[in-house]
């Protein structure tokens, strides 16, 4: 995935005026296939924008976002190539759907023929440390550990090259926390799919990253390998790492 | 099928959607199931009392009040359904088109329904009636003309709240297209607010079709409808007050079923409720706990 000159303000809210605000300035990076990439930064910092540009979801005010050379706001980029897993477990899965179905939706929407098959829904659930038992739960049954478990199975069921994971763990409780980031640890060694991590919590990002991209007032700071984190160059770089030490 | 099961598991829904089911059957079915012709005059029986052929006695002139009361579903309740249906319809297809489009679409829309509801409803409705003259295919015109911009609205603040939900911009990502996202991801968490207001907005319209018909300005003698045939019995309302009595229990009994079926209809389509069953005082007090319990990993 490329990255090049990207810039998104939105407009702010008057009948008047046509202010807008700028959130992103020119950012450019890159993203190869199998690495984790944790894009930090505090809250209003512009990630989460940054992460709707790089699903495809919104379009960049200028330059542009490729993957495999085409842009991904094109919906057949990455329909089987790209997914996500949110940080808020309670409304990432549809109230009305049972894990069953769930997990069922992207794989059908995928493949647009034949839907999986039972066996195929269990593999995915027992990937992820669940079992067919929960194939009936609806989301208001699982607790928040066991939602976003089945968030991370839904996302590796078309098999993408590319997970984004905007706070994914950020909702959870410090032990949960732990044994999310061990399981996609374990999923990245096992299927060799590639994470963007938006998060501002840099220790985590650091158990997970292989490179990191400190974002701050919409704008790069510093992209730095995580084996080198403590040669940060940046003030505020070395202000968030002040705080893992600590 | 499953929200019928839900339904089925509450009394007050059982009761309700009987009285509702039973009234829309009547009302199609008037023709096989009223015992006399409704507007057939027979002055020798005028203000006759109940008899074995007569169930509800005969008014001013002499015309069974049963068939009229069967006869007068059709424009007191299927008509106003029909308006409903279409008010709805209209409402939902431009509400859902701002809500999930948002932007210029929204805003126009918005302000085409700001433009409508800034008129009191039964002035709009009596201005329509004035203009196009009075009779029920003009009132229930008005209503749609008036209703839909009210659905658009509720029904577009329904749509915001899920457009954003994580599980809809997932499906974008996946490259869901815009129809099958709301279909399957906005429409079912979307269809409980929809449903309330429809069936909340249903007892009101039936309640003003029957205030109108009561003043002259809906349907036409000697076409038998609820709020006509109170209008008739005024002049006799303490000699022969069964005759106000028979269509004025039939609005009641209507109305609160439809409003009992509207609350019902609200427990029974939200999905936190449809696993646990109906919530008791006694129930919620060990669902929530349960909830509690889960949520903490």
């Amino acid at each position: 995935m490329k990255v090049e000159g990207v810039y998104k303000s939105y407009r702010q809210n008057g009948w008047l005026r046509k202010a807008r605000q700028q959130v992103l300035h020119n950012i450019s990076f890159d993203w190869q296939h199998g690495e984790c990439l944790g894009i930090i930064g505090e809250s209003g910092s512009g990630k989460s924008t940054l992460g709707r540009l790089l699903l495809g979801i919104e379009k960049p005010d200028q330059g542009r976002i490729v993957f495999n050379g085409r842009p991904v706001t094109e919906r057949s980029v990455r329909r089987d190539a790209i997914s996500a897993v949110f940080q808020d477990y309670t409304s990432s899965i549809n109230p009305f759907y049972t894990v069953r179905q769930a997990l069922m939706e992207p794989l059908t929407i995928a493949r647009q023929a034949a839907p999986p098959s039972e066996d195929e829904i269990v593999k995915l659930l027992v990937q992820v440390g669940l079992d067919g038992s929960y194939l009936a739960k609806y989301p208001h049954q699982l607790s928040g550990g066991e939602a976003q478990r089945v968030c991370i199975a839904r996302a590796v069921s078309t098999k993408p090259s590319c997970i984004l994971l905007d706070e994914a763990v950020s909702s959870l409780d410090g032990s949960v926390q732990m044994q999310v980031l061990e399981l996609l640890k374990e999923l990245k060694d096992t299927l060799g799919v590639g994470y963007i991590f938006i998060t501002h919590d840099i220790a985590a990002a650091a158990y997970l990253c292989d490179r990191m991209l400190i974002i701050k007032g919409g704008m790069i700071e510093e992209l730095i390998e995580t084996k080198h984190l403590k040669e940060v160059q940046s003030s505020y770089a070395k202000e968030l790492l002040q705080k893992i030490i600590m | 099928m499953n929200l019928l099961k839900r339904l089925m598991k509450d009394k007050m829904a059982v009761a309700s959607l009987s009285v509702v089911a039973a009234t829309l059957l009547v009302g199609l079915c008037a023709p096989f199931i009223a015992p006399h012709n409704p507007n057939e005059v027979n002055m020798e029986l005028r203000f006759a009392g109940a008899s074995w052929q007569y169930w509800l006695g005969n008014d001013h002139l002499g015309r069974c009040v049963l068939s009229r009361l069967i006869y007068g579903i059709r424009p007191s309740v299927l008509y106003v359904l029909a308006a409903l249906a279409a008010s709805a319809c209209i409402g939902a297809l431009l509400g859902f088109a701002a809500g999930y489009f948002r932007g210029k679409v929204d805003a126009l829309l918005m302000r085409i329904c700001d433009c409508m509801l800034s008129f009191p409803g039964y002035v709009m409705t009596l201005a329509v009636v004035g203009m196009l003259g009075a009779g029920l295919e003009n009132i229930l015109l008005a209503f749609v003309l008036m209703k839909w911009a009210w659905f658009a609205r509720v029904i577009r603040t329904a749509v915001m709240q899920f457009a954003d939900a994580d599980y809809v911009k997932f499906a974008k990502v996946l490259g869901a297209g815009h129809m099958r996202i709301m279909a399957r991801h906005i429409t079912p968490v979307a269809l409980p607010e929809i449903a309330v207001v429809s069936s909340s907005s249903f007892g009101s319209m039936i309640l003003q079709i029957s205030g109108l018909s009561f003043l002259g300005l809906g349907i036409q003698a000697p076409h038998a409808e609820w709020g006509m045939m109170l209008n008739e019995a005024r002049s006799v309302m303490f000699t022969r007050p069964e005759l106000m009595l028979a269509p004025g229990i039939a609005i009641i009994v209507v109305v609160s079923a439809v409003n009992f079926l509207s609350d019902s209809l609200q427990t029974a389509l939200d999905p936190k409720l449809m696993t646990y069953g109906k919530p008791s005082k006694a129930g919620m007090n060990t669902i929530l706990p349960k909830l509690r319990r889960k949520e903490v990993a």
